[in-house]
């Protein structure tokens, strides 16, 4: 494929490995985190670990849209299938995300809910448009990435008059979630989560650009790399990484130059602040509640808020006792500290959020590379 | 009273039934309650395309004769597809498909099939027919006969269009021992061709996902294919289709099955430029897309070669490659080389392989 495989080229990993080998320093350890899911997968699913040093280790973050998903928000799409009887629509792996009462949007769906997967917030309101004596309610999640075409949606639906058509607005922001995982005890006083450097998100950057990561690399001194989601960015951006801390530098730089400038796209920053406002704290599965980490539905759009519409009230639901999703999203704990990784928690059956999406650390984790945990006799 | 009945003014023959509409008809109840709509349809439909000795017969089963001390091989296969047409086939030839490659897999040489129809209140009889149409072409060109069927009709809503449950029996030549538990380590992994055609050729039809694409399905009867793999090797450990699933799903069955581990190469797995380009869009991986016209085989590391050449040999394996061997391994894990030069797990699916959002 023309303009990926040259981003997943064995040769030039092994180059840049052998790089990696050369200028990582052997009396030091290298603790950095990929805050994107989207870097985890790839990391897991090509293997990328096996490339790097042993003193370089990478810390799985927060940025998969599902895994940070609390429970109560599932919750209240659930109720708006099952009990307000809207048709629900939602991304892929939104589905599987386990709720209360061991229901999921899937499980819910076998119950009689009305619950659909589209690929878009243009397809959501498709259905509403082809459903005009239902209510549809779009259950929208996602980083940046994913918050300019819900803005988008939501604008034209204005445009057009439709009254059957809302949205479940859960929409996250990556910058206050780093802000937050520097904030913590963990990383901030104790250092038992040493963490040397990010790799800064690639589709979310497209957005909002490379500007909002230089406060925390100034602020925290952090070196960011932001990088693609191929194999070969993630090795060349661990590899910049490591540069700057050995050269003891904290910049924002660009491995992603091919996506990613200064200041993101515009038009789309520009939808988003129209349809959306800052809310004041937004509960994260796994991290708690974060000030300023999430959007909600400016007042000019209210008829468009299912949250207005709906009588569905936000209940906050704790996590599985026995769950490690919290430290492992905040990088404290890997899956494998997990008691219940891999037992009692499968892909099949997710406990935890981290289990669900194949970005998550542990699906990924479980799905890739669980045969490192024991030996394996090969051919 | 003579052959004639002038009285609507209209003349009718004694013994007339006006055949099916089928380019307006649509199934009723009537048509699944056991009378004379039944039977018309029965008639007209499905006796003038599976036409064969054993359906003329008229009875309410088939009788089969066996050849002394033979082995049968028995496989059922229900499909419930959606869109019903698809490029490169439809659930007539699927239905065909599916069940003469089960019974194949086994090693054995299809001959004979049931179909179970449970059709839709208002179902298009222009579509039954063409289902139908196609699944008799299917038949003929796999050299199967189908011998016995069923129709039931349900109420609208009740059912998605049609369904169509199949089941194939066929005769295993004497010396043939194929079985998912055979796999041995040091044996030769062989894939008969590109994977995940048939799976992005139907997503590309549904309803949400609409794209344009040039990717047809690869459905399609692999028994001649087998017979050929058996002749070159009768020790042939195992065979299977990969199709819901797909590859990975299918090799940790047999890995699980015959207490193995497996190692693959990405490099060597043929992949559609196309399929690939269109899981790449979709966040899916090709190795758990389904294939419909696809075998895996595990075969004596002294014998590939010879498999491989006589699959190559035949149309319907002419990418076939070797992906891999098996391996000694009490966990029983697929693992694979990758491309870019690290290993990892191929687990099974777990669930519906769902897109990622990022």
């Amino acid at each position: 494929m023309k303009y990926i495989d040259e981003f997943r080229d064995g040769d030039v990993a092994r180059r840049i490995a052998d790089r990696l080998a050369d200028e990582a320093r052997g009396d030091r350890q290298y603790s950095f985190m990929e805050f994107c899911g989207g870097h985890t997968h790839a990391i897991s699913r090509y293997g990328v670990s096996e490339l790097l040093p042993a003193n370089v280790r990478m810390i799985h973050g927060p940025g998969c849209p599902v895994c940070v998903l609390p429970i109560g928000r599932v919750d209240m799409a659930i109720r708006l299938a099952l009990e307000h009887e809207v048709i629900v629509c939602t991304y892929g792996d939104t589905m599987r995300v386990p709720a209360s009462d061991q229901l999921s949007l899937t499980k819910a769906k076998a119950r009689g809910g009305d619950i659909r997967m589209v690929y878009s917030a243009a397809d959501a309101l498709t259905v509403a448009r082809d459903n005009p004596e239902r209510q549809v309610v779009f259950f929208a999640i996602g980083f940046e990435t994913t918050t300019p075409p819900t803005a988008l949606a939501i604008l034209r639906a204005q445009r057009e008059g439709l009254k059957n058509f809302s949205v479940l607005c859960c929409h996250v922001l990556t910058p206050s979630a780093i802000t937050h995982i520097l904030e913590s005890p963990e990383v901030r006083q104790y250092g038992t989560v040493p963490i040397d450097g990010f790799i800064g998100p690639a589709h979310v950057s497209i957005v909002i650009g490379a500007a909002p990561y230089e406060h925390f690399a100034e602020e925290y001194r952090k070196p960011v790399v932001i990088a693609g989601f191929e194999p070969l960015d993630v090795m060349q951006a661990i590899l910049m990484l490591v540069r700057q801390v050995n050269e003891g530098r904290a910049h924002v730089e660009n491995e992603f130059t091919r996506a990613v400038d200064r200041d993101g796209n515009l038009a789309a920053q520009q939808k988003v602040s129209e349809v959306f406002e800052l809310r004041p704290s937004f509960e994260w599965r796994g991290l708690g509640e974060v000030p300023y980490s999430a959007l909600k539905i400016r007042p000019a759009f209210a008829e468009f808020d299912a949250e207005r519409r709906f009588d569905v009230g936000y209940t906050p639901v704790a996590d599985n006792k026995a769950c490690e999703c919290g430290a492992i999203l905040r990088g404290v704990k890997k899956p494998t500290d997990c008691k219940i990784f891999g037992t009692v928690c499968t892909p099949e059956n997710p406990i935890g959020s981290c289990m669900v999406s194949s970005e998550g650390a542990c699906a990924a984790h479980y799905a890739y590379g669980r045969f490192k945990d024991i030996p394996v006799v090969t051919a | 009273m003579n052959a004639r009945d002038d009285s609507k003014g209209g003349t009718v023959r004694a013994g007339y039934v006006r055949p099916l509409d089928i380019r307006n008809g649509r199934i009723d109840m009537g048509h699944g309650a056991g009378g004379r709509a039944a039977s018309q349809l029965i008639e007209e439909i499905f006796l003038a395309a599976f036409d064969n000795p054993f359906l003329r017969q008229g009875n309410d089963g088939a009788s089969l004769a066996i050849p002394q001390g033979a082995r049968l091989v028995m496989a059922t296969d229900a499909h419930v597809i959606s869109p019903l047409f698809f490029p490169g086939g439809d659930i007539g030839a699927l239905s065909v498909h599916g069940t003469v490659n089960d019974v194949a897999m086994m090693g054995a040489t299809p001959l004979w099939l049931s179909a179970s129809f449970i059709l839709e209140e208002g179902f298009p009889l222009a579509d039954l027919k063409r289902i139908v149409q196609s699944m008799a072409a299917a038949a003929r060109e796999a050299g199967v006969a189908v011998v016995t069927g069923d129709t039931k009709v349900v109420e609208q809503g009740k059912g998605d269009g049609v369904f169509i449950s199949t089941t194939g029996v066929g005769v295993v030549p004497h010396g043939i021992d194929v079985s998912g538990a055979h796999a041995r380590p040091g044996d030769v992994i062989l894939l008969s061709g590109t994977v995940g055609d048939h799976g992005v050729a139907v997503l590309s039809q549904r309803e949400s996902l609409e794209f344009e694409t040039t990717i047809v399905s690869d459905t399609a009867a692999l028994n001649g294919l087998v017979a050929d793999m058996l002749a070159a090797c009768p020790a042939l450990r195992t065979l299977r289709d990969p199709t819901r699933g797909g590859v990975a799903t299918t090799l940790n069955e047999i890995a699980r099955q015959s207490g193995v581990g497996m190692l693959l190469d990405e490099a060597a797995i043929p992949v559609k430029p196309e399929v690939d380009a269109a899981c790449e869009l979709l966040g899916l991986d090709p190795l758990y897309v389904a294939n419909e016209g696809k075998l895996l085989a595990i075969v004596p590391a002294d014998q590939a070669d010879s498999v491989l050449a006589a699959m190559r040999a035949h149309p319907r394996g002419a990418d076939a490659a070797r992906i891999g061997v098996v391996t000694e391994d009490p966990h029983h894990f697929v693992q694979m080389n990758t491309r870019f030069g690290g290993r990892r797990v191929v687990d099974w699916l777990s669930g519906e392989q769902l897109p990622r959002i990022c």
